[in-house]
């Protein structure tokens, strides 16, 4: 399967092998560190970014592509809806059928309200089936929500929200205990101990798993939840502009039927957004590991509406997507890959960094590895790539570890005819997570949008400008539930006024008076791809 | 130059890049995919396709993100397959020998095929997990069906009407919830929280100076 001159690098990471097997890598200081990202990482690159010239962040950064979004016509400009007709009328309506979304369903539903839980693609279709490597929780006698604050907040590098950052940490061992109730399989010893293992930047072993199928788990047992509960779904729906009531409140939302292409208009006493990430914006150029529908559609709906962005300009780059073969491209190694002890190995076969550095440093020296230092390995369209070398580990922990710890990882490789248990596998990082979003107070509430919640990826301020791993599984469950809680009670004393979208016409005001010209139309919904072919267009 | 292969899709004839799976060989021929597509990464079971190669007998399924195209492939999408999910509220269920009989009683049907198990796409043995939900071996079914994507190949195959994914589900969330071991450490946390012990640490820890905290964090103990 892989090149000629693949194969002759392969020697060179096998023969430096068992000398690095026990060695203990350097990790790096934190000037170092900041050297290296703010000339490697691609957040700290000046293409690639637009200012935002409307909204809240008016005079802010965002990557081009959100920008574009963000500033882009609404999918009802010059269309009539009448808001006087609702398909729908419920209590709290919630955007989004991921972890996030589903984890505020259950509790929404539990605390008594009516619930519509509507989804782009299908309940599940999320990037929570898609994290293999597990969930963060201080839960063992060595660790502490205060050591987990630690840990987060210098991975973030110390820009996360305190009173966000807080719950989080907070909670996390009740999210873990709420999942095990559900019935989610968390790797355990005989004697119940959870297994559990580090992340990058994690100063305790505190990353719970499903072996590598971890987010896969939490999904299928919560949606399942959701169905045990009647919870009233809609599947290919997605939201395409919010409404408001006379009074601002944040009242509903239209729908799209994606089969048809009908409108239907749901009324909400709150509205709970949940939609995730953005990765399929591709920034700069990059594969992304997402899933299909990460558009960021959430943002651009929430922005309309006047509710504050934090951090837009901050995304995390998994260092170790797939760079080989291209029929996986772009698609996530598990970091849990590194936390079983695999280390990353330039075309000589030199360790070129400890593997456990936090992700963001992870990418930029995987970058700088392949652009400055001319030492990656020739992979696909011109590019470069670093080897993983994932035999090491079952020479450090037996025969057996990978089958059993990150079966899926096995099953993607030997798809296309690579066993990782005896060669390495080409890396290089990918698009991962959108680490800012919608700002909220820690109840989930927006922080300028009455009624207006956000749980999940769509929230920024969690992890500051860089997220550690298991810390996305964590807050969607934690912020998931408050958001569930939060919308649920605020409905009980919640009058919806006369509804509106007089919102979207102000905002095509506000775009024209900014000069802004555009002919893009959001939320995205979908990207397109051709895999190279150049449609003849009409 | 690329290599390229004649295929048809949804029974219209296309000329694309042999190293393209299924799924970007559909969109290479011009399709917006809206349904029969997920991850794109072998983990949601959105993307389930049937096909034939031209001329031969045989029909195969498989997850299109996962597999490559091939020369004379005839592709059928699986978008959406009628399964029959139970409800159960799962506080009030309890792993004994017949509550699979009494929310699956279909399972008894299987007639033993193995239809199942040859259309997983997960390579898992699907025959066996259910052989294991007949006989109340709830934890050997939730592992042995661990893997499963819920993509209901299996089900679209099955003269016995099962709906596997859901067996498989259910004795996952039973195992998860009441076969397995407690754990000890997690109660105990969970009890301090409650108790607000934590509440009143990490409040310590925020109200420190910033560059007290930077400190504690660069020279914090890394566990082993």
């Amino acid at each position: 399967m892989y090149t000629q001159e693949m194969l002759d690098s392969i020697k060179n990471v096998e023969r430096t092998r068992s000398e690095r097997l026990h060695a203990t890598l350097r990790r790096m200081e934190a000037d170092e560190k900041d050297k290296l990202l703010q000339e490697y990482h691609p957040d700290y690159r000046t293409t690639g970014f637009k200012n935002i010239l409307v909204g809240p962040n008016k005079g802010q950064k965002a990557p081009s592509e959100l920008t574009d979004l963000l500033q882009a016509h609404s999918r009802l400009t010059g269309k009539h809806i009448d808001l006087e007709v609702v398909d729908y009328d419920v209590d709290v309506l919630i955007i989004g059928g991921g972890g996030a979304g589903s984890s505020a369903a259950i509790e929404a539903d539990r605390a008594g309200a009516k619930v519509l839980q509507v989804t782009k693609l299908r309940m599940g279709d999320a990037n929570t089936m898609m994290a293999e490597g597990g969930i963060q929780g201080a839960d063992k006698e060595n660790d502490s929500p205060a050591i987990h604050y630690l840990d987060a907040l210098g991975g973030g590098h110390f820009s996360n929200r305190p009173e966000l950052l807080s719950r989080l940490v907070h909670d996390g061992p009740l999210a873990i205990k709420w999942l095990s109730d559900l019935g989610v399989m968390f790797d355990k010893k005989p004697d119940g101990t959870m297994i559990t293992t580090h992340g990058g930047g994690t100063s305790r072993k505190r990353m719970h798993a499903a072996a590598d199928y971890s987010g896969a788990e939490i999904m299928r047992v919560v949606r399942d939840e959701v169905q045990n509960r009647g919870i009233t779904t809609i599947d290919f729906a997605p939201a395409i502009e919010l409404i408001l009531d006379e009074e601002g409140k944040a009242s509903g939302a239209v729908l799209m039927n994606f089969d048809t292409g009908e409108y239907s208009v749901v009324r909400a006493k709150t509205v709970i957004i949940a939609t995730g990430g953005a990765g399929r914006l591709h920034y700069q150029g990059f594969p992304t590991s997402n899933h299909y529908g990460a558009t960021a559609d959430g943002l651009i709906l929430g922005y309309r509406v006047g509710a504050e962005l934090l951090y837009q300009d901050a995304i995390q780059y998994h260092p170790t997507g797939v760079a080989y073969p291209s029929q996986i491209f772009g698609a996530l190694v598990t970091e849990k890959v590194r936390s079983l002890g695999a280390q990353l190995i330039n075309r000589d076969g030199i360790a070129f960094m400890n593997p456990l550095e936090t992700r963001d440093v992870a990418a930029a020296s995987i970058i700088r590895e392949c652009s400055t230092n001319k030492e990656g390995i020739p992979a696909l369209d011109g590019g470069s790539a670093v080897w993983l070398d994932t035999p090491m580990i079952e020479d450090l922990h037996g025969e057996g570890t990978i089958e059993k710890g990150i079966p899926g990882m096995l099953r993607m490789y030997a798809k296309f005819g690579i066993d990782l248990r005896k060669q390495p596998i080409l890396v290089y990082p990918t698009l991962h997570y959108q680490n800012g979003g919608l700002l909220i107070h820690p109840d989930g509430e927006t922080t300028n949008v009455k009624n207006l919640f956000v749980a999940g990826e769509a929230v920024g301020g969690i992890h500051g400008k860089n997220r550690l791993m298991g810390n996305s599984l964590l807050d969607i469950i934690v912020f998931g539930r408050i958001a569930g809680k939060s919308a649920a009670a605020r409905a009980k004393e919640t009058k919806t006024g006369k509804l509106t979208l007089a919102h979207v016409e102000k905002f095509e005001k506000s775009l024209a008076d900014a000069g802004v010209e555009t002919d893009k139309v959001s939320p995205l919904l979908l990207p397109t791809y051709t895999h190279g072919r150049t449609p003849r267009k009409s | 130059m690329q290599e390229m292969v004649e295929v048809f899709l949804l029974g219209k004839k296309y000329t694309v890049p042999a190293e393209l799976t299924i799924m970007d060989a559909m969109e290479y021929a011009g399709y917006k995919l809206v349904r029969g597509c997920g991850c794109r990464s072998g983990f949601c079971g959105a993307c389930a396709v049937v096909y034939r190669i031209k001329g031969t007998t045989e029909i195969k399924v498989c997850l299109s993100c996962q597999t490559k195209i091939e020369a004379g492939m005839c592709v059928g999408q699986i978008v959406s397959y009628p399964t029959n999910k139970r409800t159960f509220d799962i506080e009030e269920i309890k792993p004994t020998a017949n509550i699979m009989g009494q929310l699956y009683p279909e399972i008894y049907s299987c007639i033993g095929c193995n239809a199942c198990t040859k259309g997983c796409p997960q390579g898992l043995n699907v025959m066996q997990y259910i052989a294991y939900a007949q006989r109340g071996e709830y934890e050997r079914c939730a592992h042995e069906s661990f893997d499963c994507v819920g993509c209901n190949i299996c089900a679209s195959r099955c003269p016995a009407q099962i709906t596997h994914s859901a067996v498989g589900l259910l004795a996952r969330r039973l195992t998860g919830k009441y076969i397995a071991p407690e754990c000890e450490h997690l109660e105990l946390r969970v009890k301090e929280i409650e108790e607000g012990k934590w509440n009143v640490e990490l409040k310590k820890l925020m109200d420190k100076p910033m560059d007290e905290i930077k400190d504690l964090y660069n020279h914090r103990e890394i566990e082993k």
